[in-house]
């Protein structure tokens, strides 16, 4: 609790600093656009912190985003209709994070190991079949609309209900994918919450044999948690596409595990397992896209970004490490 | 004066190692009570007693891992007061652990010169490899390992090796007591004998062995003198003919049991065969295959040694280990069980040993680990249903008489008997058919113990198979209808009626034969 005041109190913060910077900081269109920012950041941060909660990581999920956007692109241009083509690549990102937690769970393979070369993987794979072949260029929205006039107006319709363009002229008219978060988070935080499953995920989290001999099926469960997160990385490679002009196979999404993370980690998440709320998770994500816009209104290169993320989160981590001390009653 | 001093003196060098008034308390448990013995220059002094009458403790103080609250130790007449192992070590006081201490990773020459490596001298300290290679080959032909095992990696050395090294370092330095503690529960026939021999000539050279075990043949084949240790004080001493298996086993037990083993609900003698074990054998056990039955109504009391597989045969019927052989039967069906998962749904639960690791998330709330085990019952198509949750922990909490300020506190703030009976709790809600208790009562207080014993006489008094695990002698006479126990993997005898005696519980516990 006290957590998710302190994460809420930095928010208001920086917004506070957000509309000081610049007149049109405050408007609504920048607003628009930081929530959507947001939106996209917490869709991986849900999954990251999910994650967390059992006692896992995953370094994959950067990867998972830019070739689920790369992988949505090219099923298009070989002319899979676009309603189609989201859940299958939202399967593939599951099949994803179940094969990181059968090697995970099965394997007994490091959580940490098995992801990190999952990120490559991944990346490799985003890489190789983003290559241009004679019969389509690049993968970009423009390239689909061109390739297959009939997809024009799915694509607006898709467009309009998850990153909140206008099918008429594409202006920002309100934030989808904040929308869309906030969907998945109740949804989250519901199963987390309420439900018997996110009791075994916090079981599990804090210790795996004490859940394992009160009869929970730590596999199985710990195997779900991975899939949800690469699902989630999906759906946000999915946005991605839609949001930008193209993909870049070496660029999309590169680094937004760490987001993912550091979102998770500010919202109350513990890396020892056990600890977080759904609310923290949306709050904690909502931090680093305020900070960004700030950067950009300042008019600072965006290459201090990832110095401000990386002071944040060690911030973040160091009294995040005070606080409990202080309240340490059990070791 | 300088005479009395002499005097004082020369009576005190007759005993290398001499103890006087151990006292130690640890939280709930007074492990010595003035705990008192002397050990000659070359004389083998076995300490045996039961689990937990406090001869690790002792042999911890002695060598420095542990500080006594009272008492002193003197050695070879200087008293001394060793806060750290490397102190005792320094002083020739050396303890080799049931854990060995030695660097896996390193070869066996680098490991008899840990921390004392023979060098060149100067500022670099350059090994002298040379120097230590020569060394090594002397020591370990002491010990009786070949001059070739110096090379190789301590990691590929088979226990008993490893042991033999341990001594062979001991030998290394100026030792003038060695501890040995269990030194043979991971050795072969073979490697047992040879260390036989390796305490004889120890023996020889003058030094000293204090000799921790728990089997009583052992003991009567290496000690000259034999001290038991009862409950933290030492209950009495024999010495050459003296040291007989049943005389060890007489000072080890004997004392009267008290009033708080109830047996009000029950009818004795059991009902029906619940839960049937036959030929199983787990993985990593011994070959030979264990069978057993629990009667519903009866509370079925396992003794055995640590190490002895009781809390592994438990395991493998939880579904934590895998079995290798046999069948499962509850009431007749056979069953299949391959996770905690499959026996909690089939009615039979565990109460584990170490209740920190295994029963309880620590961190978690009491109202947390009740629920945990029971969520299925608890949940609907919306969720957990709040008021079921806290109407579960109202009633545990109230039958239980768990001491608990609510049921949000986490249970790692709750006493050792609080914690014990949340366990329980769990379990209870379920109303299980088979309830395995492993240590039932371990670091737990008098008060709450009477409660759990007032409990389990209860649950059988309703037909609910009771499989007692114990190392504690009294609850063991004082709870089982029946007795069975085990030995080094395998079922040693049953005893029921009147042959449920201490002494016919350790003769078969410790390998003797009573049949």
């Amino acid at each position: 609790m006290t957590r998710i005041l302190g994460v809420l109190g930095v928010l208001v913060l920086l917004y506070g600093v957000l509309f000081n910077t610049h007149e049109r900081a405050g408007s609504l269109s920048n607003l628009i656009d930081v929530a959507n920012y947001q939106g996209r950041y917490g869709l991986i941060t849900l999954g990251a912190a999910l994650v967390i909660i059992v006692g896992g990581i995953d370094l994959s999920i950067g990867s998972v985003v830019g070739c689920s956007a790369i992988v949505f692109g090219v099923l298009m241009m070989e002319g899979v209709h676009p309603f189609a083509a989201v859940p299958l690549v939202i399967l593939g990102g599951s099949l994803i994070g179940a094969v990181n937690g059968f090697l995970i769970t099965r394997l007994r393979l490091q959580p940490f190991l098995v992801t990190l070369c999952g990120m490559f993987i991944i990346r490799g794979i985003a890489r190789i079949v983003a290559q241009p072949s004679p019969h389509r260029g690049t993968v970009s929205l423009s390239n689909v609309r061109e390739a297959h006039a009939a997809f024009e107006q799915p694509l607006l319709t898709l467009r309009y209900y998850l990153i909140g363009k206008s099918p008429l002229d594409g202006e920002l008219l309100f934030p989808a994918q904040f929308f869309l978060l906030l969907l998945v988070a109740v949804v989250i935080g519901f199963f987390l919450h309420r439900t018997a499953y996110g009791r075994y995920w916090y079981a599990i989290g804090h210790s795996e044999l004490a859940a394992k001999y009160a009869g929970v099926n730590v596999n199985r469960h710990r195997v779900t948690v991975y899939m949800i997160g690469s699902a989630l990385a999906a759906v946000v490679g999915v946005l991605l596409f839609l949001n930008e002009p193209s993909i870049q196979s070496d660029n999309a999404g590169v680094g937004w595990e760490l987001y993912a993370i550091l979102g998770a980690v500010l919202g109350g998440c513990s890396l020892r397992g056990g600890e977080g709320t759904a609310v923290g998770m949306v709050l904690g994500a909502m931090v680093l896209p305020v900070i960004e816009n700030i950067v950009n209104f300042r008019g600072a290169k965006s290459d201090v970004i990832p110095f401000i993320v990386g002071v944040t989160l060690l911030s973040g981590t160091i009294l995040d490490e005070l606080i409990r001390r202080r309240s340490r009653v059990y070791r | 004066m300088g005479t009395a001093r002499i005097l004082v003196t020369s009576t005190m060098s007759t005993a290398r190692l001499e103890v006087r008034g151990l006292r130690k308390q640890f939280p709930g448990v007074l492990a010595l009570d003035g705990v008192g013995l002397t050990l000659a220059p070359g004389e083998v002094l076995a300490v045996v007693g039961e689990n937990g009458a406090g001869k690790s403790t002792l042999m911890k103080i002695v060598a420095g891992i542990e500080s006594a609250d009272a008492g002193a130790v003197w050695l070879d007449g200087q008293p001394v007061h060793f806060r750290t192992p490397a102190e005792a070590m320094t002083a020739g006081v050396i303890l080799i652990h049931q854990e060995l201490n030695l660097a896996e990773n390193l070869t066996v020459t680098d490991n008899l010169f840990l921390g004392r490596e023979v060098t060149h001298g100067g500022m670099v300290r350059v090994l002298n490899r040379r120097a230590m290679r020569q060394q090594a080959a002397a020591l370990l032909a002491r010990v009786g390992l070949p001059a070739s095992r110096a090379a190789v990696r301590v990691e590929s050395l088979s226990p008993g090796e490893k042991q033999l090294v341990e001594i062979a370092r001991a030998l290394g330095t100026a030792v003038r007591v060695l501890i040995m503690d269990e030194p043979t529960s991971s050795l072969t026939q073979r490697e047992t004998e040879r260390l036989y021999e390796v305490i004889e000539g120890l023996k020889a050279a003058g030094v000293s062995v204090l000799y921790i075990s728990h089997r009583l043949a052992e003991v009567k084949r290496v000690a000259d003198r034999v001290c038991v240790l009862r409950d933290g004080r030492l209950a009495g001493e024999l010495r050459g003919p003296e040291i007989t298996h049943e005389n060890m086993v007489r000072l080890m037990v004997g004392r009267d049991l008290r009033q708080f083993y109830p047996k009000v609900h029950r009818r004795g003698g059991g009902g029906l065969p619940v839960l049937q074990l036959k030929n199983v054998c787990w993985a990593g056990g011994s070959s030979e295959p264990v069978s057993l039955e629990v009667r519903a109504g009866e509370i079925l009391g396992m003794a055995g040694l640590v190490g002895a597989g009781r809390t592994e045969l438990a395991e493998a019927v939880f579904g934590v280990r895998p079995l290798s052989a046999g069948t499962i039967e509850l009431n007749g069906q056979p069953l299949r069980i391959t996770s905690p998962t499959q026996a909690i749904a089939a009615g039979i639960v565990l109460v584990p040993e170490d209740r920190r690791l295994h029963g309880l998330i620590l961190p978690a709330s009491v109202g947390f680990n009740l629920s945990l085990p029971n969520l299925d019952r608890l949940s609907s198509r919306w969720g957990v249903r709040p008021r079921a949750e806290a109407e579960l922990h109202r009633t545990w909490i109230e039958r239980l008489r768990v001491r608990t300020p609510s049921a949000a506190q986490p249970v790692a703030l709750l006493s050792g008997g609080n914690q014990q009976k949340i366990v329980y709790g769990k379990w209870l809600a379920r109303q299980p058919q088979v309830l395995i208790l492993d240590e039932p009562t371990r670091g737990v207080d008098v008060g709450a113990k009477a409660e759990i014993y007032a409990l389990m006489d209860e649950l059988a008094g309703q037909g609910v198979a009771v499989w007692m695990i114990t190392s504690d002698m009294e609850e063991l006479l004082g709870m089982a209808d029946r007795i069975v126990v085990m030995h080094e993997g395998r079922i040693a005898g049953e005893l029921v009626g009147a042959q449920r005696r201490e002494e016919a519980v350790m003769q078969l516990a410790t390998g003797g034969n009573t049949r």
